[in-house]
């Protein structure tokens, strides 16, 4: 199908598309990559008065890193991420993830910062920053705001956005040597939403994981942290770990997994996740 | 209300006024008649729309034409023009790559895109890097056949 029509502006600076937010807050979508928009708009899921175009924002487009901190711009790429020397030493769980996401032609346009603000349930790259704790920065008429992922998402495709507002780059700090990381996911075909996935962040010393959080998405409206199960994990203790899913998660059930299927290959993927983990210190 | 863009399509510039709802793929086969980039699904999933944009393969029907000013564009007709993949085009010939055709011209683009990241790809990664083009004819196994051949035969040729 083809979209509803719409009109289409594409400010030259953040302070420009904020105006223009303020003045059509109601009638208008900021459009960064446009790969979950533009399939929402042709499929009329949605039919905004007014496109706010900010993908040509080339200051929000980087990847950066401090002494144990990442920094990414809203406007950077998945394929950005995918090739990224810096991702891939500093962070290579999102390097993980990121392969998950969709396919190649879908990756060279979508951005980091618009599945963020998006918030699909199913995605993988808020349950990246949930794991990963991270802080997701945001500019509005009201001034800047940094935003704890744990708070950020709040529902199926909802967040803590204000109207007007415009995701800018996230920071994932304490990173480091000791950091450790696992990922997993189950689809029904390469590229697709997940029916469960995994993100896995954690601290390792010689003998045991610590500081273990476990992001979960597919599960439930939002991404979710299991834990009990962590804490069972950084205890060392797989199968108290399987068995505590119970009672972190609540899965949904729908036409793809029922909740006691998903809640089953919940804990497959603990398995799995761990298992990476071990091999990455091998 | 149109709007005017001016882009560079196959190397050629072009100077249009267009809806703003109007995607790439439409605005290509439409305005330019540029029918070798096929609409499939038109939300994203079937690739049959894979067009260059900046040298960069994406969905011709999650672009919209506005977006694309002051951007280079490459179709199906230019990249076959220039020869640039004249060898993968025999090879899907040779190894019945394609029946329909339909998905063929995003086929094409996509594993030209893979070969020129990854020059040496197994069948797998060839598979995983086609996913996101359906084909509803071939069953993809001579498809990923014809994509080894093309990198094999390049390999060869550079020794």
């Amino acid at each position: 199908m083809k979209s509803a029509a719409f009109d289409y502006v594409r400010p030259g600076t953040l302070e420009q598309a904020l105006q223009i937010l303020s003045e059509r807050a109601e009638g208008a979508r900021v459009l960064a990559g446009g790969q979950s928009l533009a399939p929402a708009l042709n499929l009329r899921l949605a039919a905004p008065e007014l496109l706010v175009d900010i993908g040509g924002l080339a200051q929000f487009r980087y990847i950066e890193e401090g002494a144990d901190a990442l920094r990414i711009g809203a406007l950077t790429r998945h394929v950005d991420v995918e090739r990224s020397e810096i991702v891939a030493r500093r962070c290579p769980l999102l390097s993980r993830a990121i392969a998950h996401v969709a396919h190649p032609a879908i990756r060279n346009r979508g951005t980091l910062g618009g599945s963020l603000a998006l918030a699909d349930p199913a995605a993988e790259l808020p349950a990246c920053m949930l794991a990963l704790d991270a802080v997701i920065h945001v500019a509005g008429p009201g001034g800047e705001r940094r935003i704890a992922a744990r708070d950020f998402f709040q529902g199926v495709f909802e967040t803590a956005l204000r109207p007007g507002e415009v995701l800018t780059g996230v920071e994932i700090g304490g990173l480091g040597p000791d950091r450790t990381y696992g990922f997993a996911e189950l689809s029904r075909r390469r590229g697709d939403f997940a029916i469960v996935g995994l993100a896995l962040a954690a601290r390792r010393s010689s003998t045991a994981l610590s500081d273990v959080r476990l992001a979960f998405f597919g599960v439930a409206d939002r991404p979710v942290l299991a834990r009990a199960a962590a804490s069972a994990l950084g205890a060392g203790d797989m199968s108290a770990a399987r068995a505590a899913l119970a009672t972190d998660l609540k899965p949904v059930s729908d036409a793809q997994a029922s909740s006691a299927m998903r809640l089953h290959l919940a804990g497959v993927l603990l398995e799995r996740a761990f298992n990476e983990t071990l091999e990455a210190s091998a | 209300m149109n709007q005017p863009i001016r882009l560079t399509v196959n190397g050629e510039l072009v100077t249009a006024a267009v809806a703003p709802r109007q995607h790439l793929a439409d605005f290509l086969r439409e305005t330019l008649g540029l029918t070798g980039t096929h609409i499939g699904c038109e939300h994203g999933v079937c690739g049959a729309c894979s067009v260059r944009l900046d040298g960069a393969v994406v969905r011709g029907c999650l672009v919209y034409a506005v977006q694309a000013d002051g951007a280079r564009v490459d179709t199906i007709e230019g990249v076959s023009d220039s020869g640039e993949i004249a060898d993968l085009q025999a090879a899907f010939a040779t190894r019945n790559a394609l029946q329909c055709g339909y998905c063929t011209p995003g086929m094409l683009l996509a594993a030209q895109e893979l070969l020129l990241v990854n020059a040496a790809p197994d069948r797998e990664t060839i598979r995983d890097r086609l996913s996101g083009n359906y084909c509803r004819c071939t069953g993809y196994h001579a498809i990923v056949d014809a994509v080894e051949a093309t990198a094999r035969a390049r390999a060869e040729a550079k020794r």
